[in-house]
């Protein structure tokens, strides 16, 4: 059985928002019923240019159906500038993260929500333009590249979980690999480039990453965090309020917390919990 | 909550009796079967008597059964001695539909670069016998047919076949771990050299199994070490569990006809009652040679895993053959031999029942299941109220 946050089956068992806007200003369906799920996400805009009203309609699996639930949880209020920056981990953060064979479904909620936009903005979306590399499940060269770069994927069986791209009869593995070198070759100098941090330099930035990034996210939830103390690449934390007693809470520091760190302080970092 | 347990192909309660006969052998008697005091050899004794009630059950004699750890390795051994004890051959033959523990072990040996042949079904389930017959060369180790599938339930000719293999000089082998306590059974009058069974699925512990090996059948353990099991399978064995499994199959001969009829019926009327309340709901499978207790049913338009989390959630035990249970992104590979349809394939659902299930069981998951799919229905982009219903449709194998 699938190891589910609490809130992901919350979503599942109680979808909010399901259905479709009458007269919708955007609308997509991504997904096929071959691959064993779909979503249609349709929404309407106000007078104000914020995003009014948020409906899906999910063929798939139950972190399927929480993740297009949550998603229109997220865009509702939300201008259209702002929902374009939306990815498909601050859709698995929502739900408190999803197993990783199941982040495809957050994925699949990121591709929904850009295509609409797109056909509200009456725009192509050009993720779905690229060469086919994935023939069991129709995926893209541009599409494996953005989720490549933006979850920081390192190899094939994570470009699957996350695409279903090689999940079929395996032909595109190479293609795939090759694509996971380029954009970790055009990644690895930039991040190269970086200047070495001093430890106080490299405390300040965690703390300012903390305070600016990631506990706003946890607060969301009820939860939170403290920063304990940074050995080396060593940042340690402590959880609190609704993280604290969170069973998916190493999957929150790990797949949050530690790759916003990475993102925006050091690559090396780890985080690890200390109970204090 | 209380559990209605309707997965029975994926594990069985262990049956009370078996509990009590193994526990003694868990506490007090613990002796090492194989040892000179009389406190381990109470121990053989009592083993021996265990090999008995599982011969019996198949209609073998005792010491044409081999004591293992699991169908799975029953599986590996029965193949992996055919492939030794023929060295010169070098082609297998099987089926698309097989359990893992057979597919997945013969993908691996085609690696190795054995040739493999696999028989296609229908859409029924059911296998070409003509494909069988041409697949059988001067060049085939063996056959390994499964006797039930697993995921539907579907019997296999298997009597035939081995029939036509000995013809030909093959070593025939069935995965019988599904059959093996819902059908009779006679190794007397069968013309089959090797057949797996599993305790835990006939309710007795996990961790125990048996591989039937006709006398005069050569054979090359896979487990080599002591000289248990004569020296066909090292290790010390699993005593209680085994004991367990004899008391299991003395108790599966006894309930067989219950099986065939209270079990049967129980499932008929499950299955029955959804195709009729539920449209656009197929049965997987042929309906007609079919173990008793197996049910597949395809909803179309939903996802399993969707519907096995809603059923969880009044206590209801299933599975699913859909993509996002089968631990791959693709729906299960019997459904895939079979041509079921994609809409269909994902909304895959197995019933598997046992003598323990209950007619006020059957009626509350005939009242709480048809509501699920509907409200999955509403969630579905697929879905249109009144849409064309699927009996109408030709579903012929793809």
């Amino acid at each position: 059985m699938w190891e589910y946050s609490e809130k992901t089956l919350e979503h599942f068992l109680h979808p909010r928002n399901v259905g479709e806007v009458e007269n919708p200003d955007g609308t997509a369906l991504v997904g096929n019923i071959a691959c064993g799920d779909a979503l249609k996400l349709t929404f309407k805009m106000d007078e104000d240019g914020k995003i009014k009203e948020a409906k899906f309609k999910t063929f798939g699996c139950a972190s399927a159906i929480a993740a297009a639930s949550a998603l229109t949880e997220m865009i509702k209020g939300m201008t259209v500038e702002e929902a374009e920056k939306l990815t498909n981990q601050d859709i698995a953060d929502y739900l408190g993260g999803l197993p990783q064979e199941k982040m495809h479904c957050s994925v699949m909620g990121r591709e929904a929500l850009e295509k609409a936009i797109a056909h509200y903005k009456g725009v192509p979306v050009a993720e779905t333009e690229g060469k086919v590399v994935c023939e069991c499940f129709g995926v893209t060269e541009p599409e494996i590249e953005r989720v490549v770069r933006e979850n920081n994927l390192k190899t094939i069986e994570e470009v699957t979980d996350y695409t279903k791209a090689g999940g079929g009869c395996g032909g595109c593995h190479e293609a795939i690999q090759e694509i996971i070198d380029r954009v970790r070759a055009e990644i690895k100098p930039a991040a190269m480039l970086r200047p070495k941090l001093t430890n106080i330099q490299k405390i300040k930035m965690i703390e300012e990453t903390l305070e600016r990034e990631i506990r706003p996210a946890l607060r969301q939830d009820g939860g939170d965090i403290e920063l304990v103390d940074v050995v080396g690449n060593k940042v340690m934390v402590a959880t609190r309020g609704a993280c604290a007693s969170c069973a998916a809470v190493h999957l929150t520091l790990k797949d949050f917390v530690e790759a916003k760190l990475r993102e925006l302080v050091w690559p090396e970092l780890e985080v690890e919990e200390v109970s204090q | 909550m209380t559990t209605i347990y309707l997965d029975n192909n994926a594990t069985t309660q262990v049956a009370p009796e078996v509990l009590e006969a193994m526990l003694p052998y868990l506490r007090d008697l613990y002796g090492n079967p194989s040892s000179m005091h009389s406190f381990g050899g109470q121990v053989g004794r009592r083993l021996r008597l265990a090999r008995e009630q599982v011969a019996a059950l198949i209609g073998a004699h005792p010491e044409e059964i081999v004591f293992t750890s699991c169908g799975t390795e029953s599986d590996n051994t029965a193949i992996r001695s055919a492939l030794a004890t023929y060295p010169g051959k070098r082609h297998l033959v099987t089926t698309r539909v097989e359990h893992p523990a057979i597919h997945a072990l013969v993908a691996h040996l085609a690696q190795e670069g054995y040739r493999v042949s696999e028989i296609p079904v229908d859409g029924e389930g059911r296998l070409n016998l003509e494909h069988y017959a041409r697949s059988l060369t001067p060049d085939t180790a063996v056959v390994s047919a499964m006797w039930a599938n697993n995921e539907t339930g579907v019997i296999f000719p298997v009597e035939e076949m081995a029939m036509m293999a000995r013809h030909k000089g093959i070593l025939f082998h069935t995965d019988a771990v599904q059959a093996v306590g819902k059908i009779p059974i006679d190794m007397r009058q069968s013309a089959m050299d090797m057949l797996s069974l599993s305790g835990h699925k006939l309710h007795a512990p996990k961790g125990v199994g048996a591989l039937y090996v006709r006398k005069g059948t050569k054979f090359s353990p896979f487990l080599i070490g002591g000289h248990q099991e004569k020296g066909r399978r090292g290790g010390t064995e699993n005593v209680a569990s085994l004991i367990g499994l004899g008391e299991a199959s003395e108790l599966a001969a006894k309930n067989l006809e219950k099986e065939n009829t209270a079990v049967k019926n129980l499932r008929d009327k499950l299955e029955n009652a959804l195709l009729s309340l539920i449209p656009n709901s197929r049965v997987n499978g042929d309906r007609q040679d079919r173990l008793p207790n197996t049910s597949n049913i395809s909803f179309e338009y939903v996802e399993g895993e969707a519907i096995l989390l809603r059923l969880n959630e009044f206590g209801i035990c299933a599975s699913s053959g859909s993509a996002c249970t089968s631990g791959s992104l693709q729906p299960s590979h019997v459904l895939r031999a079979m041509g079921v349809p994609f809409t269909m394939a994902h909304g895959s659902i197995r019933f598997s029942l046992s003598i323990y299930n209950t007619e006020p069981e059957i009626n509350f998951v005939i009242e709480k299941f048809p509501p699920i799919i509907e409200e999955l229905r509403t969630l579905s982009p697929y879905w249109e109220v009144g849409q064309e219903v699927c009996a109408t449709r030709d579903f012929g194998g793809v």
